[in-house]
C-alpha cells in the first residue's frame, strides 16, 4: 500500500495561500470548503491520492490536518469537509467565500487503489469518517469496471448527521451497494438502526477477494476489523485511517507517533497488519 | 609550518599550549567558536576566545539527579565528560521562527522565515554526542522530508571532537556501542596525552585548520598509544562500577512485548513528567509550533520550540488526550528511545550519554528501568 | 457608542501586583485600550461603566463574607471570567492563615479587633463561582495577559502552557540548579509561563505559577528529603504563594504532619 513520497528538498514548512471558492454547510457543525490555490504554479502542480490530507493554516489559530474530500481527478475543486472541533476548525467555520487560508500538502499515505484492482471492496465508515473516503468512492465510480462489488457501509449518530446524502442516489446508480445505519432513529427514518459493524452481517464476502477500508472513531474501526477478520479477511487486506496529533505532517515533530509509526507520514492509511500490535494497547 | 596536505585518518601531535593557535584560526573562519566552559556550576558550551577559558583541572561527578564539579591542580583540559548541553541546540534550536504572516486590508502574506546561519566551530564533543549528531542527521536530513534550517546549520558546523579518558557513573556509551572512542562525524579529534594532544584529521577542512598549529607527525607507536586512551577507558567501563550497564540484546522485543508490565506504573509513581530527560537528550527531536499574535491578529509568528512527549499538549486530540497518564508518557519515551526508534531510523535512539539520568530531578535511571523489565 | 468588548478588573484580597501587570503593558496598553473598553478598573480610571462586562479579570482571594457574596454578583456580570494571579487562582500567600487561628492574628495585629470581620480562610475564586480561565503567577506574566486578551478578541483558545517550568528552563539553556547545586527547586512540578525567570538568576523556583499538569509533588519532595534537604524548608517551599492549591497542600501537609484548621467560619 502506502505510496511513499520520494525525498523532497522543498521546505516542508512553506504554506501556499488558497482562497475559499465555495462553502457547503453540510450539517450545523460540518461544512465543506472548496479551495483554490492562489499561485497558479502551485495550483497546476497540485495533485493528491484518495486518503491524503492537507494542513490547513489560519494565521494566529494554527494548522489542522484535514483529509481531502473531493474527486482526485478534478483538481479545480479542492474540497475539505471539516467538523468544528478545535481552535482552527472553529476559526475556519467563521470564514466566508473569498477568504484566504494556508494549505500545505498533500501529505500521508493513500487508500490502496492498486490492491483493490479486480477485488471486491467494502468501505465501512462512521460520521466524519466518510469525507476521507469520498475521493476513493469517486475514483471507484470512474473506474467501476476495474473493481468487483463495491459495498459502502455508512453510519452516523442520527439521520440528521449523515453526510453527503444528496449524492447517495448517484452513488447507488453508479453501482455502489450502500447500507446506511444510524444509532438513534427519528420519526421519518425508515432505514437501519444500529452500529456500522453490524452491517457486515448481511454481506456475503469472498474472503480472498475482498479489501476492507475503514475510517471513523477508533472504537468503530476496531469492531469493523473484528467483523472482517471473523469473515476470514487477511489483516493485510484491511485498511484503516488513523487519527493522531499531526503538527508538522512530515514526521519531524514527533507528536503523532503510534508505536513505531508516524501517523502523518507512514499513515494515516495503514493495514491492520501494521496496526495490530498497537491498536489494542490502551494509552499507547 | 608544514604545508604538506594531511590525509584523512592521519594523526599529528600538537603541544598543549598550541591549542590556542587552532582556536585562533577557527575564529577567523567561523562566526563563533564555542567550547566547554564552567558556567553556573556546570560545563556548558559557550563562546571561547582563548583556551585559558577551558575548565582546566575540572572534573565532574554525576549520578542520578546529581551533578557536581571539582577543581584540581592539574593541566587536564578535558577530564570532565558531557554537561547538560549537547550539539542539539546548535542545529535544532530550542526556539525558532518558522514563518511570519502579515494581514493588510484583509489580505494575508505568509513568508517562511530563514534565519541567517552562523558558521560555528565546536570544540569538545564526545563520542556519544557525535553518535547523537549522526542520529539527528538521520531524523532531519535523511527521511522523506528534509528540515531546511537543520540542513543549513549542519553544513556550517565544524567539529573538534575529544576522546574521553574518564567516565562518570551515568555513562554507558560502551553499552550502546557509541563510544568512548570517537570514530566519525568530526573534522578533528583530540586525545589529551600527558604533555600534548594527539589530533586525528577527520576531514580536509580539519586538515586545513590544523595547519595553523606547529604540528609534528606521529609515529605508529605514538598513534597506537593515543588510541589506547579511549580503549583503556572502554575496558574499565565494561568492568562495572565506573559506568552504568545496559543489556541491549533483544531490547526492542523486550520492551514491545512488555507494554503492560507493572514496572511502568512503578516508575510513574516517581516520574514528575517534567520533561527534563527529553530536553537534555541529544537525540530527542520532538517540537511544537505556537502561533504568536499581536492584539489585532494582523501580525502572526509561527514559533517552533523543543517539545516533550511528557506534556499533555504533545498527545492532544480533540477527542481526548491519547496518553493521559504519566505511566503511558514514560512508556512512550522509553519505548521510543530504545525500541521503536529502531523501526524508524535503523538504530537505537540512545547513545549512552547518561544525561537523562543525571538531569532527572529525581534521578530516574533508564538502565535500571530496562533491567527491571528484563527481570533482573 | 462603542462596539468594543467591555473589560472589567476587580480586586479581592491581594497586593494589586497583578493589576499593575496590566498597567505595566506600557506600549501595548494603548493597543489594549484601543481594542477593548476598559469599563471598570479602579486602579486605572475613576470613571466606572456599569456591567454587564465581556471580560472580567479577578485579582485576589476571598477572605471575607462580603467578598464571598460580591464575587457571585460579579460572576453574573461577566461573560468570561478570568482569575489573574496566585491569590485569585489558589488563595495566595494569605491562605497560610488556613493553617492557623485567624482570630489570634486579629487579636495580636489590630488595636481594635472588633472592627475586623474576616473569614478563617483565604480561598480561590473557583471555590466560590465557576471560572472560565486562569492566569497563573505571582504576579502574572504580562505577555500571558496580552495573549489572553488577544485570544478573546480573536475568538480562540489562549495559548498558555500547562507543562513544567523545566521545559522553559531547558529551552533557554539554563543549568538546572536542583541537579547542579543541590538546591530544592519547585520547577519540575510548577506550571511554566514565567520563562523560567528565577532559575535563570540561579534562584530556585518557588512555585508562584502553581502546580503544573499531572504534577507529582510528593515524589519531588521525597527526593529532596533523601538528598538531605530539611523537612521544614520543604514545607515552607511548598507552602507559599500557592499553598492552598491541592497538590502543593497535599505535599506540605505530608511534610509537616499537620492539617489546616477545619474552622472556616466567620470571625
Amino acid at each position: 500500500m502506502v505510496d511513499r513520497q520520494s525525498i523532497t528538498t522543498a521546505n516542508p514548512w512553506v504554506t501556499n495561500l488558497a482562497r475559499i471558492q465555495g462553502i457547503d454547510q453540510e450539517l450545523p457543525n460540518v461544512a465543506t470548503y472548496d479551495l483554490v490555490l492562489e499561485d497558479p504554479a502551485a495550483a497546476g502542480a497540485f495533485e493528491f491520492q484518495p486518503g491524503q490530507f492537507n494542513m490547513l493554516y489560519l494565521p494566529g489559530f494554527g494548522e489542522a490536518a484535514i483529509s481531502i474530500s473531493s474527486d482526485p481527478g478534478k483538481l479545480t475543486s479542492l474540497q475539505h469537509t471539516v467538523r468544528v472541533a478545535g481552535n482552527v476548525t472553529t476559526a475556519l467555520s467563521r470564514l466566508h467565500v473569498g477568504d484566504q487560508l494556508g494549505v500545505r500538502g498533500p501529505f500521508g499515505s493513500a487508500w490502496p487503489l492498486e490492491a483493490c484492482r479486480g477485488k471486491d471492496v467494502v468501505i465501512a465508515c462512521g460520521g466524519i469518517g466518510l469525507p476521507p473516503l469520498r475521493p476513493l468512492i469517486y475514483y471507484l465510480i470512474q473506474h467501476r469496471e476495474t473493481f468487483g462489488r463495491v459495498h459502502l457501509l455508512y453510519g452516523a449518530r442520527t439521520p440528521g448527521e449523515l453526510l453527503f446524502t444528496n449524492e447517495f442516489q448517484q452513488w447507488r446508480a453508479a453501482g455502489i451497494e450502500m447500507a446506511v445505519t444510524v444509532d438513534l432513529g427519528s420519526d421519518d427514518w425508515t432505514g437501519d438502526i444500529g452500529v456500522v459493524p453490524l452491517l457486515f452481517h448481511r454481506l456475503h464476502l469472498d474472503s480472498n477477494q475482498t479489501i476492507v477500508m475503514t475510517c471513523g472513531p477508533e472504537v468503530m474501526m476496531r469492531f469493523v476489523i473484528f467483523e472482517a477478520l471473523a469473515r476470514g479477511i487477511d489483516p493485510e487486506s484491511i485498511y484503516l485511517s488513523m487519527e493522531r496529533n499531526m503538527q508538522c505532517a512530515v514526521g519531524l515533530c514527533g507528536a503523532c507517533q503510534l508505536g513505531p509509526k508516524f501517523v502523518c507520514k507512514d499513515g494515516p492509511v495503514f493495514t491492520y497488519e501494521q496496526m495490530e500490535p498497537y491498536l489494542m494497547v490502551g494509552d499507547l | 609550518m608544514n604545508l604538506a596536505k594531511l590525509p584523512i585518518g592521519s594523526f599529528v601531535r600538537i603541544q598543549k599550549c598550541d591549542l590556542q593557535s587552532l582556536v585562533a584560526d577557527l575564529k577567523q573562519v567561523h562566526d563563533r567558536v564555542v567550547g566547554p566552559r564552567e558556567i553556573d556550576a556546570a560545563i556548558v558550551y559557550d563562546d571561547l576566545d582563548h583556551v585559558d577559558q577551558l575548565p582546566i583541572g575540572v572534573t565532574d561527578h554525576q549520578d542520578g539527579g546529581v551533578y557536581r564539579l571539582t577543581h584540581q591542580s592539574s593541566d587536564s583540559h578535558f577530564d570532565y565528560v558531557v554537561g547538560p548541553q549537547s550539539l542539539k541546540g546548535f542545529l535544532f534550536p530550542p526556539r525558532e521562527t518558522v514563518s511570519e504572516s502579515v494581514r493588510t486590508d484583509g489580505k494575508w502574506e505568509i513568508q517562511a522565515t530563514e534565519t541567517p546561519v552562523m558558521r560555528i566551530a565546536v570544540l569538545g564533543p564526545r563520542a556519544c554526542d557525535l553518535r547523537a549528531l549522526a542520529i539527528q542527521d538521520k531524523v532531519f536530513l535523511e527521511g522523506p522530508y528534509v528540515d531546511p534550517g537543520y540542513q543549513r546549520r549542519r553544513d556550517a558546523l565544524f567539529i573538534v571532537a575529544v576522546n574521553c579518558r574518564r567516565s562518570v557513573a551515568t555513562c554507558f556509551c560502551h553499552a550502546m556501542d557509541c563510544g568512548p572512542a570517537v570514530t566519525s562525524h568530526f573534522d578533528l579529534a583530540l586525545t589529551e596525552m600527558d604533555d600534548h594532544f594527539a589530533v586525528e584529521i577527520g576531514t580536509p577542512a580539519g586538515g586545513l585548520a590544523i595547519e595553523a598549529t606547529s604540528w609534528v607527525p606521529m609515529s605508529e607507536v605514538e598513534v597506537a598509544h593515543a588510541k589506547q586512551v579511549p580503549a583503556a577507558l572502554e575496558e574499565s567501563m565494561q568492568g562495572g562500577t565506573s559506568a552504568r550497564q545496559m543489556e541491549t540484546g533483544g531490547i526492542r522485543e523486550l520492551l514491545m512485548d512488555n507494554l503492560e508490565h507493572p514496572r511502568w506504573q512503578e516508575v510513574a509513581e516517581r516520574c514528575l513528567s517534567c520533561g527534563n530527560c527529553t530536553m537534555v537528550c541529544p537525540t530527542c527531536f520532538c517540537s511544537s509550533v505556537d502561533e504568536v499574535t499581536d492584539l489585532s491578529g494582523d501580525h502572526v509568528r509561527r514559533e517552533r520550540s523543543w517539545a516533550s512527549c511528557f506534556t499533555a499538549e504533545h498527545s492532544y486530540m480533540h477527542s481526548g488526550n491519547v496518553r493521559k497518564t504519566t505511566r503511558s508518557k514514560y512508556r512512550q519515551w522509553l519505548t521510543h528511545k530504545l525500541a521503536t526508534w529502531q523501526d524508524q531510523f535503523d538504530s537505537s535512539g540512545c547513545t549512552g550519554c547518561g544525561r537523562c539520568i543525571t538531569w532527572c530531578p529525581v534521578g530516574i535511571d533508564l538502565t535500571e528501568e530496562v533491567a527491571a523489565i528484563r527481570g533482573e | 457608542m462603542s462596539e468594543k468588548p467591555k473589560l472589567a478588573v476587580f480586586k479581592f484580597a491581594s497586593c494589586d501586583g497583578c493589576q499593575l501587570s496590566l498597567l505595566d503593558c506600557e506600549d501595548e496598553l494603548l493597543a489594549v485600550a484601543d481594542a477593548v473598553e476598559i469599563a471598570y478598573f479602579l486602579e486605572a480610571r475613576t470613571e466606572q461603566i456599569a456591567g454587564p462586562y465581556d471580560i472580567g479579570l479577578i485579582e485576589g482571594s476571598v477572605t471575607t463574607a462580603h467578598d464571598a457574596e460580591r464575587i457571585k454578583e460579579i460572576r453574573q456580570q461577566c461573560k468570561f471570567l478570568v482569575t489573574i494571579g496566585a491569590c485569585a487562582t489558589s488563595g495566595g500567600i494569605q491562605a497560610l492563615k488556613n493553617w492557623q487561628d485567624a482570630d489570634e492574628f486579629v487579636r495580636s495585629v489590630y488595636a481594635t479587633p472588633e472592627y475586623i470581620s474576616t473569614l478563617g480562610t483565604s480561598t480561590a475564586i473557583a471555590d466560590h463561582v465557576p471560572v472560565d480561565f486562569e492566569l497563573r503567577g505571582c504576579p502574572i506574566n504580562r505577555q500571558q495577559l496580552l495573549e489572553l486578551i488577544a485570544s478573546l478578541l480573536q475568538g480562540r483558545r489562549p495559548s498558555t502552557p500547562s507543562y513544567s517550568v523545566c521545559i522553559e528552563c531547558k529551552r533557554r539553556m539554563t543549568v538546572c540548579i536542583a541537579v547542579a547545586r543541590g538546591v530544592a527547586c519547585l520547577g519540575p512540578v510548577t506550571q511554566a509561563g514565567c520563562d523560567a525567570l528565577c532559575p535563570a538568576f540561579a534562584r530556585e523556583c518557588f512555585g508562584c505559577f502553581g502546580p503544573k499538569e499531572t504534577p507529582n509533588v510528593i515524589s519531588l519532595t521525597n527526593h529532596y528529603q533523601k538528598q538531605g534537604v530539611d523537612c521544614a524548608h520543604l514545607t515552607r517551599l511548598t507552602r507559599s504563594f500557592n499553598a492552598n492549591s491541592p497538590e502543593f497542600k497535599e505535599a506540605s501537609d505530608l511534610l509537616s504532619g499537620e492539617q489546616p484548621s477545619a474552622d472556616t467560619g466567620d470571625h
